[in-house]
């Protein structure tokens, strides 16, 4: 994903010269391409994440389009009020991009593990969220990102995300799409853990079960009007992140659902819990470990709609 | 106001008109403090110490330093002036005013219930106000990136970031110290307001900054010290700018909390007081002597 990234980034800074990448000295084997083609373009601003936020404001403030980019724990948390009042408050045009979103760092631990970030990018008046569901998206979406005026977070996954698109899909904000039609039960997704619930779906069919795989590439603003359309024909719903329920993807929608007066037979957000990950393994052993995984997701939609969670 | 919009920037860029300078600065600086202190005693609000703590920086700043045509306050090259310490903001808006930014009437809406005019101020609330501040530790990163991008766009603003002492503390703030030194951001500059106090207490009692001068210089920034309420001092030394072609400079000024009124002078709980009518009236009669 963070190469579809940065050759779309690539691609665009050739055009608008305002465009500037900066980074807190981070994208080793990544952005050396970036860094020798566009120069002035190209800002390592060093480890002090909360300097790159506000000077990165300070050149949106003189008409440059700049981006920010690092793990997305530092990227969100380390400048939280940076982001807040820099970017946010003075409706900047800054872009504020971290890599390795959910379990993209997992064998580092818990300091690298962005579970968090979207609950706190989606309490920020003007931002908006999103999150790509795989490396043909991505390129849209950081495309999408650039044309937007204003801020917005780009939380993005590592490298190797398998393909869900074939090619570059058109890409609007705050636009979603049903990626599999089904009846008994909805699975709505975002970022590239969306191909477990792909996988899901698959194993739910052998079943008899039929998953509608519905993918938010846009966290904030919902595609209200899918969810509409979802929510009253489907009677069971899941949510799907790879990030904390608290707070996150799945507690905008929940809030929506409940707010809108849809009703459903049952809803349930699949994430991570409300703890730190302190047995580490690969992204797919902790998938595995909170159910985030196609089996564990077939399971809960099982159980859900057999009325058994 | 949304200036920071990229469509609204000018093909043509002019070249900046410099700006004239005032006349009898002592009297200009007193009726600001007047002003100040009335619409803090009317509006029940501190930080009065603070704000006169910087209001002869001010006056030197807009006596023909700082460039800004008056009758386009959005031109993209005009100089940037950032007030990082956000809750002396009552002096910017009572100086703006007085240098014709706005109409001074508008003065009277500070704090009011529905009015632009916060305790902190927020970005181009009235013109002239370039940053929202109020949190510390923002403005000088703020400040190194309008600097960087106009001398990448060779573009002539330069950027002047004021900061508190008690500022200093922050983190952040020598985060964007080391980048901008790094950067050799010479249309940077940053003043800090030395008044040695800070909310609680004398800033060499809180966390002591010194030695000051030496840890700027350290970081790869010219230093000069100057009397923060010398208007002429400050007007000569604004014109050296930049000290030294290949640094950012920083003027260390030395101040004193709540100058220009004898019970408030060196006293650093007028952070916090709020004027009574008793401050008021002694206040305004030494002012007016």
């Amino acid at each position: 994903m963070r190469n579809s990234f940065i050759n779309a980034v690539e691609g665009q800074a050739e055009r608008d010269s305002d465009i500037m990448f900066l980074t807190a000295d981070l994208g080793f084997q990544m952005i050396e391409s970036f860094a020798k083609r566009f120069p002035r373009q190209f800002l390592n601003v060093g480890i002090a994440e909360a300097n790159m936020v506000g000077v990165a404001a300070g050149m949106a403030l003189m008409g440059k389009l700049p981006i920010c980019y690092t793990i997305a724990t530092f990227m969100t948390m380390r400048t939280y009020e940076q982001v807040r009042n820099d970017v946010c408050l003075h409706e900047a045009n800054v872009k504020i991009v971290g890599v390795g979103g959910g379990f993209g760092y997992s064998m580092y631990g818990p300091t690298h593990h962005p579970l968090e970030d979207m609950a706190i990018m989606r309490t920020l008046p003007e931002m908006v969220i999103l999150s790509p569901i795989d490396p043909n998206q991505t390129a849209a979406a950081a495309r999408a990102m650039l044309k937007h005026n204003g801020p917005v977070y780009l939380r993005l996954g590592k490298k190797g995300e398998p393909a869900i698109y074939t090619k570059e899909p058109r890409f609007q904000i705050g636009q979603g799409a049903v990626l599999k039609e089904g009846g008994d039960i909805a699975i709505i997704s975002t970022g590239p853990i969306t191909y477990e619930a792909l996988k899901a779906a698959e194993i739910l069919h052998q079943d008899g079960i039929e998953l509608c795989v519905v993918a938010l590439p846009t966290v904030k603003p919902l595609d209200v009007v899918l969810l509409d359309e979802i929510g009253r024909k489907i009677p069971y719903i899941l949510t799907l992140e790879e990030g904390t329920i608290m707070g996150g993807f799945g507690s905008a929608i929940a809030s929506y659902y409940l707010e809108r007066g849809i009703h459903l037979k049952g809803f349930y957000r699949l994430g991570t819990p409300d703890r730190f990950v302190k047995r580490i393994g690969s992204a797919d052993y902790l998938r595995g470990q909170f159910g985030l995984d196609g089996a564990g997701i077939a399971r809960t939609a099982s159980d859900m709609v057999s009325n058994r969670r | 106001m949304k200036i920071s919009q990229r469509s609204q920037l000018p093909l043509k860029r002019g070249s900046l008109p410099q700006s004239a300078p005032l006349k009898n600065l002592p009297e200009v600086a007193t009726q600001i403090r007047r002003d100040i202190l009335e619409i803090s005693y009317r509006a029940r609000t501190g930080h009065v110490g603070s704000a006169f703590s910087i209001v002869d920086i001010l006056v030197a700043l807009y006596n023909g330093f700082l460039r800004f045509p008056l009758e386009r306050p959005d031109h993209p090259d005009r100089d940037r002036f950032l007030l990082s310490k956000g809750h002396a903001v009552l002096a910017l808006y009572v100086a703006l005013a007085h240098r014709g930014f706005f109409r001074k009437e508008k003065l009277n809406e500070f704090v009011q219930d529905g009015s632009e005019l916060a305790g902190h101020p927020e970005i181009q609330c009235v013109p002239g106000v370039e940053i929202s501040s109020g949190s510390l530790g923002h403005g000088l990163s703020l400040g190194a990136g309008m600097a960087f991008a106009a001398r990448l766009d060779k573009r002539p603003t330069r950027a002047v970031v004021l900061l508190s002492d008690g500022e200093c503390n922050e983190g952040s703030i020598w985060e964007a110290i080391h980048f901008a030194g790094h950067h050799k951001l010479a249309n940077l500059t940053a003043i800090v307001d030395y008044n040695k106090s800070q909310a609680l207490g004398p800033t060499k009692d809180v966390l002591d900054l010194e030695p000051f001068a030496d840890k700027w210089q350290s970081f790869g920034w010219a230093v000069a010290q100057v009397d923060g309420h010398d208007h002429q001092k400050m007007t000569a030394l604004f014109k050296t700018l930049p000290l030294e072609k290949d640094k950012p400079t920083v003027i260390i000024a030395h101040t004193v909390m709540g100058k220009g009124v004898s019970f408030m002078e060196g006293d650093w709980t007028w952070h916090y007081h709020t004027p009574t009518e008793q401050h008021l009236n002694k206040g305004l009669e030494e002012l007016n002597a």
